[in-house]
């Protein structure tokens, strides 16, 4: 490969590069960012911030209570909040944060969290 | 044309020449603590983490936009006499771990802050009030000045927002992922509250705080009952 045509492949790489670093954490890494404050380190529904609420987050690792719910139901409630799907609010909202791709990977990550599929 | 670069280049000269004027003595003497003391754990001047990985590793808040967000006679004397404020620290996943029931807080990962004279936090204080990024951000005169009873807060933060689940609302009360709310109305500037809540992954990008879309009426009736709660005495 001529010095040129090289040149040309190491932009494109870059130019795809550059935006899958932003977008391109894992649905474990996202998991542990963002849901065990309150959904807790062994997925369990004991985070940390649970003392004081009045509803308890959903237990992760339960799969007969996870597999009741299909992907679509994971990614609303993920999306939209516990508001959307008649559950508490104390489940916030996390579309404003995460985009759907993020969630996405959290739906599969679930998935691994409870070994049950829909 | 010459004429017109001329003008500006005296502009030039005279904006930096005005900025060393204000900037005075005593701001210059609370620049140089912030930037030997302080800089090894707080952005003074980048935009927060890219990544994951980097928001995990973040060793304090960022200070670079502090004179958008703080008090200065709270900086003065919180830097004196500092205390804890988010009570799982900066990424509370590295000071967490899995307990006989609910995780619990790793009190011995979280070390104390560092406290300076009342005459250095007086400057360091003043020099903060001039770091002031992300400017764009705050609309002056967004909080409109007004009241509300605890209980009423309390149900608006509580029951109709979910914002308990992460906040104390008094000292042991409350979720432990985020900051104390019971000091907010002495420690922020009421128009950042407003800013934040409505964003605040611009403020601070890939925070674990959901971005929940307000009416500007319950921004207005949180930050009342945020100025409640600093009355208190606990
Ligand atoms: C502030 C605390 C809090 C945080 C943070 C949180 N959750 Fe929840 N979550 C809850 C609570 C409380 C419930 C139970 C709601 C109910 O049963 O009414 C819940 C329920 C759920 C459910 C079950 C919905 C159903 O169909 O029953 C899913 C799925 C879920 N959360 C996923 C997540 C994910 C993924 C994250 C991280 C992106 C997350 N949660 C972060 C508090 C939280
Ligand atoms: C070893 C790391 C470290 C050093 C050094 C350090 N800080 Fe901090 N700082 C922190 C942490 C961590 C917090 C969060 C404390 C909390 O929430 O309880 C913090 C909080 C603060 C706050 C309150 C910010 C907020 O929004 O809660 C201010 C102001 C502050 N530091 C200023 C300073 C100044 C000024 C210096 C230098 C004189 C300094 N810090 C040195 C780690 C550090
Ligand atoms: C899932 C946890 C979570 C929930 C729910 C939550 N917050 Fe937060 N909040 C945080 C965290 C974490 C921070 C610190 C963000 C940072 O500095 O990066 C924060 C910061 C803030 C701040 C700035 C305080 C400071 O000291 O810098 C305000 C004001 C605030 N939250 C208000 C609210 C309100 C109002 C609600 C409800 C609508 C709410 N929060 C819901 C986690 C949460």
């Amino acid at each position: 490969m001529n010095s040129r045509k090289l040149k040309m492949v190491v932009a494109s790489l870059a130019l795809i590069a550059a935006p899958m670093a932003m977008a391109d954490e894992s649905g474990e890494d996202l998991y542990k960012t963002y849901c065990w404050q309150c959904h807790g380190m062994l997925a369990n529904g004991m985070g940390v911030n649970i003392v004081d609420m009045s509803v308890q987050p959903r237990d992760h690792s339960d799969s007969k209570e996870m597999s009741a719910r299909s992907d679509e139901e994971l990614f609303t409630a993920i999306k939209d909040g516990g508001r959307a799907i008649d559950k508490s609010v104390l489940m916030p909202p996390w579309g404003g944060v995460l985009s759907d791709d993020e969630i996405h990977s959290l739906v599969r990550y679930l998935r691994e969290l409870c070994k049950c599929g829909k | 044309m010459l004429f017109k670069t001329r003008l500006k280049s005296i502009g030039v000269v005279a904006a930096i020449a005005a900025t060393l004027l204000s900037s005075g003595v005593s701001a210059d003497s609370g620049d140089k603590i912030l930037e030997s003391s302080c800089v090894e754990c707080h952005d003074l001047k980048g935009a927060g983490p890219e990544n994951l990985t980097e928001l995990w590793a973040l060793k304090g808040p960022n200070l670079s936009y502090a004179g958008n967000k703080y008090k200065q006679a709270w900086l003065e004397q919180w830097l004196a006499a500092p205390t804890r404020i988010r009570p799982t620290g900066m990424f509370y996943g590295n000071h967490i771990k899995p307990g006989t029931d609910e995780d619990v807080i790793k009190q011995e990962s979280l070390v104390k802050h560092m406290a300076l004279s009342a005459s250095d936090a007086k400057v360091v204080a003043a020099a903060l009030m001039h770091r002031k990024a992300k400017s764009e951000l705050i609309t002056p005169g967004a909080y409109k000045p007004g009241t509300i009873s605890l209980r009423m807060g309390e149900l608006v933060f509580d029951k109709f927002r979910g914002c308990l689940g992460c906040h104390q609302i008094e000292p042991g009360y409350g979720g432990a992922s985020g900051p104390e709310v019971y000091t907010l109305g002495n420690r922020l500037q009421e128009d950042y509250i407003i800013s934040f809540i409505q964003d605040p992954q611009a403020w601070s990008p890939l925070t674990f705080m959901p971005n929940r879309p307000l009416k500007d009426k319950d921004l207005q009736k949180l930050v009342h009952y945020f100025r409640a709660l600093a009355k208190e005495k606990f």
